[in-house]
């Protein structure tokens, strides 16, 4: 119990980035499940929505930057895809992943030469920045709201794949991507909604995350979206509540190995839980399996 | 009597709930030519990836010039979602990798063509020597395996005079056209040196013509390499032609064996073509 | 009989080129200022080429799409730093481990085939996993490894040998080898001053055009040919009696034994180094490298590294500075504006020009004769640059 009431402020950190994870999870795991693509920029793409933050709180109140925000995310993200992986989409895989690579490089050059390599300040967002008291422990409003948001979000985000239109479409594409072709379904569309969904998360988590942080660095993108995209292969590449449990469950164990004063290898733990993974499941949590014809 | 070269006993191999194989048994006998038919989807190619270790059969065993290349029973899973034959006959695990089989003289070539695609006709057959080296990692690098690398080029020239691609050994083996292709292929399996062939539709997409030629040239590599040949194929002139005996399968089970007379005049296989109709 | 001339012709070219190119190098060491850019360019090129040759062992002739570059090289550089630092400079490194744990030196040369041997060691651990796994998932997890790598080293606890997150230095560089003093005795023998000789262009180039020489030797064997016919089909390969499993652990050994090399060569440049610096951006700068020269060729991952640290380095500097031209400033000039600039090329090339510099092509001697013959002397039969 008294380990319980020592380690509460990492648990509760924990489930906070486990649900900042989840949101950046989602944008992979989707994208890999339409396209097989392990999209390598979508971690910069969560970087870029608070690099656009705080210029963009700079200059305007935050009912006006907030939804902007959102909305040149998502932009960014549907702009990404149509330039730099639809015209590989007949192309070697590995074509496809290096793009990725060379947009992950890009985007973080350009935060680079905005910023100018300095941290910049990320502003308060009032609502969520808060300090309260929770279950005799302070913490951030931010702490509390993540893992609720994150549900809801995924909720919907579940309701609209099952019953609408577009998300019937998109698990036909996931399935056969080539059937779905023929059988009349928009192919360009639906990967434009998955992308578009995959930033709008990816904006909704900077907010989170980037409330807990004191700046946004060029690279703030890149060990985030790594781990999310450990949660994403965890939790079963292509389902998302797998990468949901799988982002929340890296959460709360790296926070606690910080907790216990191992810093060093909160990091190195994701990566360890990756390759364990992959060899003993490579389906992870809920995947499904796919074998090769001969 | 010859001897047995291949021996698939009680083989049976189920994917999930799918028996794919169910309990097949046959042999194929020194210097034979035998045929494996079957209506599509009968589970043919599964028999060739069974037989060549790219799936591990759920039960049953196969043995190759007396020794065993695979001997497996139900096990985790399969345990309980076994739906074949001869449930408790194995109790030995043996499972052989397919460059293992292929070391042990068993060759193959694909139904949908596979090629090494980036190289020329000639690299293809000569990389097929490769599993035939004495050389290590340090002599190959540094050329002191010079003497056997000569070795290996003149052999693979040697094999694609005598099928016939000798003039095109330096295009890039998918710009072949497809017939020559296959030949290409059954090039690339000889040079591994087996004692089995097996063929998996060699004759597919191919016309009257090349079919004939076809026959002549398994016939052919037959006598020079002294092979036995397992071919799997839809063309059924061609595999009245060449077998000595032939074994058709249905839905994964045997439904008969023997000469292609005899073949020809069963009702089971001719049902399984043609189908049955019901209720008259 | 055509093939074996032509492969005369190709070596004793080359051996002329190379002789010709090391004796060039001498002359630019005795004559140019140390500190213009060239040097920069050629020594930097040239460890990029080694470790760019190195990963297109692995990504372009064996198929393994592996992103673990960047933490093999810093074990590399590891190694070879802890095993060089001289005994006297040991308590003033270490400062905040007690002059550390290891009290003794090796040789360079040593020191630095040992970088690669360690490198070999963990990708063999690391291997045994992870080569098991299909391209993307491969990748992902290579790129993990690096990270644990990165992490292990920096880690306060293993300080009295790494020295943990602070920096390696005054180990030997590439200007205070052995080489470099006997080069200088001569020059001074010669022209009775060193002058600005060094020799550290001439022993990077020598080391890592060894290394890369083997690489080409391996390629060109059965093994090599082993290689590619498992990154064309692994189902044939393996049917055609290819162990996948030691074939993919041999390639990746060995191309991970080179990137330790050229991880240790790095160090001798860089003359100090620190684990943080090793991130996978530097594992993607070497992909790029390898994307733009052409992924499966040798001589283009050279040329392509040559290229990248030339415009990195130096000839896109200009966009990093501000400038005004008649009291305007001109619009964008900036710092950071170079990488933008770069990135943008990079992806151009990604995107519209996906075979890279020379394809799977390489440059050969004979290959250029011909290309020579072609293209000037129109008589001459058509035939294809490829050698």
């Amino acid at each position: 119990m008294n380990w319980i009431t020592q380690n509460l402020p990492y648990i509760f950190a924990g489930i906070s980035v486990g649900g900042q994870y989840a949101l950046i999870a989602i944008g992979y795991t989707m994208v890999y499940g339409i396209l097989r693509l392990i999209n390598f920029a979508h971690g910069d793409i969560f970087m870029v929505a608070g690099v656009i933050m705080v210029y963009a709180s700079a200059t305007m109140p935050m009912y006006v930057s907030i939804p902007l925000v959102i909305l040149t995310t998502v932009v960014i993200g549907v702009m990404i895809e149509k330039v730099a992986y639809k015209p590989l989409r007949s192309a070697p895989r590995m074509s496809i992943m290096i793009s990725a690579i060379g947009v992950s490089y890009l985007l973080q050059n350009l935060a680079l030469y905005i910023t100018g390599g300095l941290s910049q300040r990320y502003p308060t967002i009032p609502a969520i920045s808060k300090t309260v008291t929770f279950l005799g422990t302070t913490t951030k409003v931010v702490t509390l709201v993540t893992p609720v948001l994150t549900i809801l979000l995924v909720t919907m985000l579940v309701l609209l794949i099952k019953y609408t239109k577009i998300g019937i479409a998109m698990r036909a594409v996931s399935k056969d991507f080539e059937t779905s072709q023929l059988m009349g379904i928009r192919i360009n569309s639906v990967i434009s909604m998955t992308f578009l969904i995959g930033s709008f998360l990816a904006a909704v988590g900077s907010f989170l995350y980037f409330t807990n942080y004191t700046g946004v660095t060029p690279t703030a993108g890149a060990m985030p979206g790594l781990k999310a995209f450990v949660a994403a292969v965890f939790g079963g590449i292509g389902s998302i509540p797998g990468a949901v449990v799988g982002a929340f469950i890296i959460g709360i164990c790296e926070n606690i190995i910080k907790g216990v004063g191992w810093t060093t290898f909160s990091d190195a733990f994701t990566f360890a839980l990756l390759i364990i993974i992959l060899v003993f499941k490579p389906t992870g949590l809920f995947g499904e399996k796919s074998t090769d014809k001969v | 009597m010859s001897k047995n070269v291949l021996t698939l006993s009680n083989v049976t191999m189920q994917f999930g709930g799918v028996v794919a194989v169910n309990n097949l048994s046959l042999e194929v006998n020194e210097g034979e030519i035998v045929s494996l038919i079957g209506p599509n989807g009968a589970g043919k190619t599964t028999v060739f990836n069974v037989i060549t270790g790219v799936y591990e059969a759920t039960n049953g065993s196969i043995e190759l010039n007396g020794q065993t290349l695979l001997s497996n029973y139900p096990k985790g899973k399969m345990k309980k979602l076994y739906a074949g034959e001869n449930k408790g006959l194995y109790t030995k695990t043996v499972v052989k990798t397919p460059d293992q089989i292929t070391k042990l003289g068993v060759a193959r070539t694909f139904q949908n063509i596979r090629l090494f695609k980036s190289q020329t006709v000639f690299e293809n057959v000569l990389v097929a020597r490769h599993l035939r080296r004495t050389s290590n990692l340090f002599t190959a690098t540094f050329k002191l395996n010079y003497k056997e690398e000569a070795k290996m080029r003149s052999e693979t020239l040697e094999l694609l005079r005598i099928v016939g691609l000798e003039d095109v050994k330096d295009e890039a083996a998918t710009s072949l056209p497809y017939g020559k292709q296959r030949r290409l292929e059954i090039a690339r399996a000889l040079a591994t040196e087996p004692d089995l062939l097996l063929l998996d539709e060699p004759a597919a997409g191919m016309n009257p013509q090349e079919t004939d030629d076809l026959t002549a040239f398994i016939h052919d590599i037959r006598d020079k390499f002294k092979l036995t040949i397992l071919l799997i194929e839809h063309h059924m002139n061609l595999v009245m032609d060449i077998s000595d005996r032939i074994y058709a399968i249905d839905f994964g089970k045997l439904i008969a064996s023997g000469t292609p007379d005899e073949i020809q005049a069963n009702q089971k296989v001719i049902d399984a073509y043609l189908g049955v109709t019901e209720d008259e | 009989m055509l093939e074996k001339s032509k492969k005369k012709i190709n070596l004793t070219v080359s051996t002329i080129l190379i002789i010709l190119l090391l004796f060039g190098l001498y002359l630019m060491e005795l004559f140019l200022s140390p500190s213009n850019m060239i040097f920069i360019v050629l020594q930097k090129g040239v460890i990029y080429a080694l470790v760019a040759v190195s990963m297109n062992l692995l990504n372009g002739f064996t198929g393994l799409f592996s992103l673990g570059q960047a933490g093999f090289m810093l074990i590399g550089a590891y190694t070879y730093a802890i095993f060089t630092i001289p005994n006297e400079a040991r308590t003033a490194v270490y400062q905040y481990f007690g002059g550390g744990l290891i009290k003794f030196n090796l040789p360079v040369t040593i020191s630095i085939i040992l970088a690669g041997v360690m490198a070999a060691v963990f990708a063999f651990l690391i291997g045994l996993p992870v080569l098991r796994l299909k391209s993307d998932y491969l990748a992902i997890a290579t790129l993990g490894f690096a990270e644990i790598i990165r992490a292990i080293f920096q880690w306060n606890a293993l300080g009295p040998i790494t020295n943990g997150s602070n920096l390696l230095r005054k180990f030997p560089s590439l200007d205070s080898t052995g080489f470099s003093k006997w080069i200088q005795k001569i020059t001074c023998d010669i022209f009775g001053k060193t002058g600005n000789v060094t020799g550290a262009t001439i022993y990077a180039f020598i080391a890592s055009g060894i290394c890369i020489a083997i690489i080409v030797l391996l390629i060109n064997s059965t093994y090599g040919r082993a290689f590619k016919a498992i990154r064309d089909d692994e189902i044939a390969a393996e049917a055609m009696g290819i162990n996948l499993a030691k074939h993919k652990q041999i390639a990746f050994c060995i191309s991970s034994f080179f990137a330790g090399i050229s991880g240790a060569l790095l160090a001798m440049y860089q003359t100090t180094i620190q684990a943080s610096a090793f991130k996978s951006a530097m594992t993607y700068e070497i992909l790029l490298v390898v994307v733009i020269g052409g992924i499966g060729s040798i001589t283009g991952s050279c040329i392509s590294s040559f290229l990248f640290i030339a415009a990195s380095e130096w000839w896109l500097r200009f966009l990093d500075a501000e400038k005004y031209v008649g009291g305007v400033k001109v619009p964008f000039l900036r710092s950071g504006f170079r990488k933008v600039v770069f990135s943008i090329i990079i992806m151009a090339i990604v995107l519209f020009y996906r075979q890279g510099i020379m394809g799977t092509r390489e440059l050969t001697p004979a290959g250029v004769w011909n290309w020579f013959k072609k293209t000037f002397i129109k008589s001459a039969p058509k035939k294809s640059k490829e050698a």
